[in-house]
């Protein structure tokens, strides 16, 4: 990965609110849910970008967003040049057949009525024109693309292990060779073991198709392992954004750190030698968001000005974002 | 614990079984697996989905519910008795009293319609012979004991009003309300995100440290025990297949079924583009068992013996490492995969 590379989608200011209605027969919505407040990134083509937080960070509705499933509040989506937040539902349509997503649940993201042959060519029966025999060939290719035996498109979902599935999940996400997959979350229910065998896949596809990934988990050494750069979100916003390796070695937000040192290392003696940074408290609700930066509540190094004042999302080195006073 | 070999330990169990009689056939969940427990120890059992790891706890609380499991040959020695031998009466009497258990999921653990505080005193009320209030006294000196802001107002709180990492401390202190000898921990922390993960791992180590208890920690995933626990075993199909002090397991693993498992985490420490060690294939059906090593189809290693013969759990260099494999005298000198 070069930074060089072309752009291949911009998050600008990118806010999305969900109103929350209160009371059981009036319908007043006077409170929002900041599920995304603000967010910007980029990501460049070919790359794998990592998106990690905690529950309610806001990780998946950015993910969400991005494909317009979800239409921002404000903000922009350039997707390869265009502004996705500007289209129609019938333009976007053809859009999307370059943009597909992986779901975590492999139980629930695909329909047990259907077979494996008719999941993975719906979107080319959407998108494309190709007869019934090309269609057929085209399945087949698709299931020994993922390592799935090709005589497997009658059998039914429930037929496949919860790694399978995933694969199965991931074929109908590459059907109509898309430039962007996201992959939401979509090792975490699986095994320690079928975890690595679906990150080896998923690696070997990119580096084959040239595929560009956003990552987004909350498993972080996974998430390093498969990123190339990663952003660390919280409560809504991006807390800090840097390559795999800055990120990990030099992180300079301390939710960045303490979130690093939270990972389990497979390693007794590195383990033991590591010192935590153990976070008080939980994460307050997204309803109700602390004032100043997000994190005040829970943050070891917060002064006074924490309290009043969001800090600045900056850029302190180069290809380094962070949000912090003390960065 | 290190000293471990002089000590009398706090539980001895020896070839448990456990089975399940489905509509499909007979599931083998356990299968007769041995091993003791010290007191103070701090075992770590790991191992996949399917690999026996909750039956096998569940079977010494004797909550396997029979029919359709069975419990067919087995004994778990626990303060100089039998438990599978107890009544459900005396066996009562056991359960939260000497050996408490710890969920994964705390929402479904704790009952939505009384306040926490009421569920915590219920416990003592029943085990220690406590009046309400001495029992709620107790009861706030517990949820301050496993770092509850504010335990005096939160004794009347309901689940629903707890986050989720509050509701599993919540399940430590009412499993440690009756000083347990024994805490069993059942995937603890996996519904949890990782900054609450740290906090319920410090809590739990700090415990163990102050009550003395022995902790047994069950999870699929071998980073968050390396830091933990004193010993672990690491299972597959209902079988023990490698079992040792910490830090021979992480570095002389000889199980290539372990060695797997530790190649399928990424390195703190790994090369950009270093590739993961993933492990082939699927675990065996436990309706139809391989007749050899449970780990044939999916061992780089295998050979024809291990086709045909079950290895049994045999004794390594290193004190208290066991490992159930044929070939692992040769494999250590591939070298770990």
């Amino acid at each position: 990965m070069n930074s060089e590379n072309k752009v291949l989608l911009q998050v600008i200011n990118l806010k999305k609110y969900f109103p929350v209605s209160r009371g059981l027969f009036t319908n007043r919505q006077t409170r929002y849910v900041k599920a995304v407040d603000d967010v910007s990134f980029e990501v460049f083509d070919g790359e794998t970008l990592g998106l990690v937080g905690e529950t309610g960070c806001g990780k998946t509705t950015v993910a969400r967003t991005i494909l317009q499933l979800y239409r921002p509040t404000s903000g922009n989506i350039i997707f390869d040049g265009i502004d996705l937040t500007s289209l129609a539902e019938n333009e976007l349509r053809k859009i999307r057949r370059r943009m597909q997503m992986i779901f975590q649940d492999p139980y629930a993201s695909l329909n047990p009525r259907m077979t494996v042959g008719n999941i993975i060519s719906a979107p080319l029966d959407v998108h494309t024109d190709l007869g019934g025999k090309e269609k057929q060939d085209k399945v087949q290719d698709l299931l020994r693309l993922v390592g799935l035996n090709p005589d497997f498109v009658n059998r039914y979902p429930h037929e496949f292990s919860g790694g399978q599935r995933q694969r199965i999940g991931i074929a109908r996400a590459l059907a109509l060779n898309p430039d962007l997959v996201i992959c939401d979350e979509p090792i975490s229910s699986l095994d320690v073991s079928i975890q690595a065998q679906v990150v080896n896949l998923l690696e070997e596809l990119q580096d084959r198709l040239g595929l560009t990934y956003i990552f987004v988990a909350h498993d972080l050494s996974m998430v390093r392992h498969i990123s190339d750069r990663m952003v660390v979100m919280y409560l809504g916003k991006v807390m800090e954004l840097a390559d795999r390796n800055e990120i990990y070695l030099r992180p300079r937000h301390p939710y960045t750190r303490a979130l690093m040192s939270a990972v389990p290392i497979p390693n007794p003696r590195k383990a033991r030698d590591r010192q935590r940074i153990l976070l008080k408290g939980d994460i307050p609700s997204p309803l109700n968001p602390p004032n100043g930066c997000n994190f005040n509540t829970r943050c070891p190094m917060a002064q006074a000005i924490c309290f009043n004042t969001d800090p600045e999302y900056r850029e302190i080195e180069p290809r380094h974002y962070v949000a912090c006073h003390f960065a | 614990m290190t000293n471990g070999t002089a000590m009398k330990p706090l539980m001895e169990i020896k070839n448990l079984t456990t089975r399940f009689y489905t509509q499909d056939g007979v599931v083998n969940a356990v299968n007769g697996i041995s091993y003791t427990l010290d007191p103070g120890e701090i075992l770590g059992v790991v191992g996949e989905s399917g690999c026996g790891k909750s039956v096998h706890a569940l079977s010494i609380m004797r909550l396997i519910q029979i029919p359709p499991g069975e419990i067919p040959a087995g004994e778990v020695f626990f303060g100089g008795r039998d438990l599978l031998k107890l009544s459900e009466r005396e066996m009562r009497m056991v359960r939260g009293h000497e050996i408490a258990m710890v969920f994964q999921d705390p929402m479904s653990s704790l009952n939505p319609v009384y306040t926490v505080g009421f569920q915590i005193s219920e416990a003592l009320m029943l085990h220690k012979k406590m009046n309400r209030s001495q029992a709620k006294v107790r009861a706030i000196e517990l949820l301050n004991l496993v770092g509850i802001p504010e335990a005096t107002k939160r004794f009347d709180n309901y689940p629903h009003q707890f986050s989720g990492g509050m509701r599993q401390r919540a399940m430590i202190a009412m499993a440690l309300s009756c000083e347990p000898k024994l805490l069993i921990a059942d995937e603890p922390t996996t519904a949890l995100d990782v900054t609450i993960q740290a906090q319920i791992i410090n809590l739990v180590i700090r415990l163990q440290e102050e009550l003395g208890m022995s902790v047994m920690w069950i999870t699929h995933d071998l980073g968050i025990v390396a830091e933990m626990v004193h010993r672990i075993n690491v299972m597959y199909a209902g079988f023990i297949i490698e079992r040792g002090f910490v830090d021979d397991i992480y570095n002389h693993t000889l199980h290539p079924y372990t060695m797997g498992l530790l190649g399928s985490l990424p390195s703190i420490d790994e090369a950009p583009g270093t590739k993961l060690i993933s492990i082939p294939g699927l675990p065996p059906d436990l309706i139809a068992l391989p007749e050899g090593c449970p780990f044939f189809a999916r061992c780089t290693y295998r050979v024809e013996q291990c086709h045909q013969e079950r290895p049994q759990l045999e004794n390594a260099q290193e004190a208290g490492h066991t490992v159930a494999c044929w070939r692992w005298r040769e494999i250590q000198g591939f070298g770990v995969a």
